[in-house]
């Protein structure tokens, strides 16, 4: 197969799907997050990890709302919102945080696991 | 509103606030200011039922020549378009003499009570509880409707209860208390089908449109068609609410409950259990009488067999007991008895003395009420001064307390039937209602008056005569506030005989013209004077007579003393047959199929927990996996099943 053919239709793709890259950035982000979220051990690398999940969702609402509403704000103002709340949550996750290892000297999910049956 | 009624409201109101302010602020009280509180309000309202009886016989209640019910009420609880419950105040002759004579023997009470009581703890409770009795009682007699009758007709059971289990640390009182509400209440039960089924068929609760032979006759013959064992449906309503009365008047076989009844306060006994509560059955039946006359003649010649029946058993008990309270709670039986034969023998109307016998229960009832809360109320002054309730504590009495004394012999005399005491008058009149309209019930109640005249000398003279006893400190005459109800008893008891009864208190409200039946009259004062004549004999100085007499009826003697063992057959029937028969097997499904239905779920609930529990194991990266691969599941199963 020629490299200049594979471009093309590439390029033919993207110039079809405006919307595609953007997806695509989103969807690697959001991925990136689940596997940090699930491979990290650190409560911190966890709480970074759910930023990243929360921001992939944040271009999707944005792109969504840019493409295929163009006249409409839902999709910006949504992103907004979910900005802020992202905020206050990471405050209270950070504060949890720090609540576990004044008590306990770590933060590693493997260590705290006191709450379970 | 109608004056009359008005102060017949007052009547009701004024226990009531009695009640409620002596019971939630008497703890507060000293025990002289409830006292006075209780007593003057029982003052007042047996002031106002005298103004009422005064106004309703000599005023307003009197139109051409009949007296008239007069009521007022209001609509409470509308159960149909024709049945309602009601709310009211209804005034008639019987009504009015029962408000007559609940008010006084309560006020008397609630005076003797400051002295009886003195120092006792719990004293404001008890005038909190004697308040509440009084209401309660009250309301019953005025009530319009039966099922008003019957709401203050739990109440005053309630207050009994209370009143009998007053020493609650004492066991005895405690289970006298619980038997006396558990076998009232079990009469009740057939008060309540009783009335359900005669509203059923009346279509109405009222007593003026139950009485109303002409409207009740017509429903009852277009509509009752329906038979159970060969009884008309409306004569076992009538029989099941005559179960109820028999409950509260200690008919056999329900009567186990009043001698027990005896472990409360002796004031209480002489209110409730002598002179009030007790007649309520009597009340019952003569409130409802031109029905079980017209429509039940067949329940209501039971009813006279049974008070026959019953009045003959308790006074050859009461011949045989030796604790004194015991001895008057058998004769308060066999004369309630006495009163629900005279209705049994009645007729209706006024015409040839037919409705007599109606008349003469009334009257009996009235009578009876202050004789016997005096017998009461004096028995209760001895104990006071002696410390016991056996007659083999005492003896020669009279020395010691002569107010006591002389008041107690009068109302002997007055139940003993002896002229001019009121007794003689009533008892007469039943005797003359027994005689005209059924002989054998007539010589049963013959032999009963002989009896009461008996058993009655036999505890006077073992009271005040007899043996000398020593006793550790002098007995001595109670206070002023209870010798002063005594004295005022004892002058009503001498009084109330010559009131014209049959003028008042009439089955039609037409005044009823008697003459004295100088054949029946004569025989049953001899009656009475034979059977005071042995007790003499055999009681009066200490001989070995009683002792004999009762050897040489050996078995009959025994089964007497034992009160023919009802209330063993009770316990046999109770504890051998329901508990174990009946009740060890339900309790033995309630345990194994019910209870173990309810285990199963919770051992099966509880085993899969146990398995599934490791699900949860605190680690937040699994819980993460799990949900991110179910996620990925679902969202496969959603875009590539073809749904």
């Amino acid at each position: 197969m020629d490299i200049s053919l594979v471009i093309g239709l590439v390029v033919d793709y993207f110039s079809k799907n405006p919307m595609a890259p953007y997806l695509i950035v989103s969807t690697i982000m959001f991925f990136a997050g689940v596997y940090g979220f699930i491979t990290r051990h650190n409560l911190l690398a966890m709480l970074m990890s759910l930023e990243l999940i929360l921001n992939a969702v944040n271009i999707n609402f944005v792109v969504f709302n840019r493409f295929l509403y163009p006249g409409q704000m839902e999709g910006m103002f949504f992103s907004i919102f979910a900005i802020g709340v992202a905020a206050a949550e990471t405050a209270v996750g950070i504060a949890i945080i720090i609540n576990v290892f004044r008590s306990g000297k770590k933060i590693e999910t493997s260590e705290v696991n006191t709450m379970k049956y | 509103m109608d004056t009359n009624i008005v102060i017949a409201l007052f009547i009701l109101i004024i226990p009531v606030f009695n009640f409620l302010f002596l019971g939630l602020l008497g703890s507060k009280m000293s025990e002289k200011t409830a006292g006075t509180i209780g007593t003057v309000g029982l003052g007042i309202v047996a002031l106002l039922s005298y103004i009422t009886a005064y106004n309703y016989f000599f005023g307003y209640g009197k139109v051409d020549g009949v007296y008239l019910p007069i009521s007022e009420g209001f609509e409470w609880l509308r159960f149909t378009e024709h049945l309602h419950i009601d709310l009211g105040i209804l005034l008639d002759p019987i009504s009015i003499m029962m408000l007559v004579v609940v008010s006084t023997v309560s006020f008397m009470v609630h005076l003797y009570s400051i002295g009886y009581m003195h120092g006792e703890k719990g004293f404001q409770r008890y005038f909190s509880f004697l308040s509440l009795f009084s209401f309660a009682m009250l309301g019953l007699v005025v009530a319009t409707n039966i099922f008003q009758m019957y709401i203050f007709w739990e109440l005053v059971g309630v207050s009994s209860y209370l009143l009998i289990g007053f020493y609650y640390t004492k066991p005895s009182a405690v289970a006298a208390s619980k038997k006396a509400f558990i076998v009232t209440r079990f009469a009740d039960l057939g008060f309540l089908v009783g009335i359900l089924l005669l509203s059923y068929f009346t279509k109405t609760f009222d007593f003026a449109q139950i009485c109303d032979t002409s409207a009740t006759g017509a429903i009852l013959s277009n509509n009752v068609t329906t038979t159970f064992l060969g009884f008309s449906v409306i004569s076992w309503a009538m029989a099941l609410i005559f179960i109820g009365g028999a409950g509260k008047s200690a008919m056999l076989p329900l009567h186990i409950w009043l001698p027990d009844a005896m472990e409360g306060p002796t004031p209480v006994s002489a209110l409730i259990h002598a002179a009030t509560m007790v007649v309520a059955g009597v009340f019952l039946v003569a409130r409802l009488f031109p029905v079980y006359y017209f429509f039940t003649p067949t329940v209501l010649q039971i009813i006279g067999y049974l008070g026959a029946a019953t009045s003959l058993f308790a006074a050859l008990v009461a011949c045989t007991q030796t604790d004194i309270k015991r001895v008057l709670a058998f004769s308060t039986i066999s004369q309630i008895a006495y009163m629900l034969v005279a209705l049994g023998v009645s007729k209706y109307g006024a015409e040839h003395e037919a409705g007599l016998g109606y008349m003469a229960s009334m009257f009996h009832l009235f009578t009876h009420a202050f004789f016997k809360s005096l017998l009461f109320l004096a028995a209760g002054a001895i104990i006071h001064a002696v410390h016991s309730n056996e007659m083999g504590d005492m003896g020669g009495l009279r020395k010691y307390l002569p107010i006591t004394h002389i008041t107690f012999l009068i109302a002997c005399l007055s139940i003993a039937g002896i002229p001019p005491f009121s007794g003689f008058f009533s008892k007469d009149e039943i005797l003359v209602a027994a005689f005209e309209h059924d002989k054998i019930l007539f010589v049963c109640q013959y032999l009963v008056a002989g009896l009461t005249a008996f058993y009655m000398f036999r505890l006077y003279y073992s009271i005040f005569w007899g043996k000398e006893t020593h006793y550790h400190h002098t007995p001595h005459e109670a206070g002023l506030n209870m010798t002063i109800p005594l004295l005022f008893l004892a002058f009503l008891t001498v009084v109330t005989g010559f009131i014209p009864f049959a003028d008042l208190i009439t089955t039609d409200g037409k005044p009823m013209e008697i003459h004295t039946v100088w054949e029946v009259a004569i025989p049953s004062v001899l009656v009475g004077l034979v059977g005071i004549a042995i007790a003499t004999y055999m009681y009066k100085k200490p001989t070995l007579m009683p002792d004999k007499v009762s050897n040489s009826l050996g078995g009959f003697y025994k089964a007497t003393a034992k009160k023919f063992y009802f209330d063993e057959l009770y316990i046999f029937v109770t504890k051998k047959i329901i508990f174990n028969g009946i009740s060890t097997p339900i309790a033995w499904f309630d345990r194994h199929v019910v209870d173990g239905f309810m285990d199963l779920q919770a051992t099966i609930s509880n085993g899969v927990s146990a398995k599934i529990k490791g699900l949860q194991s605190g680690h937040v990266q699994q819980y993460v996996w799990v949900f991110a691969v179910s996620v990925f599941i679902i969202a496969g199963l959603v875009i590539f099943l073809p749904l």
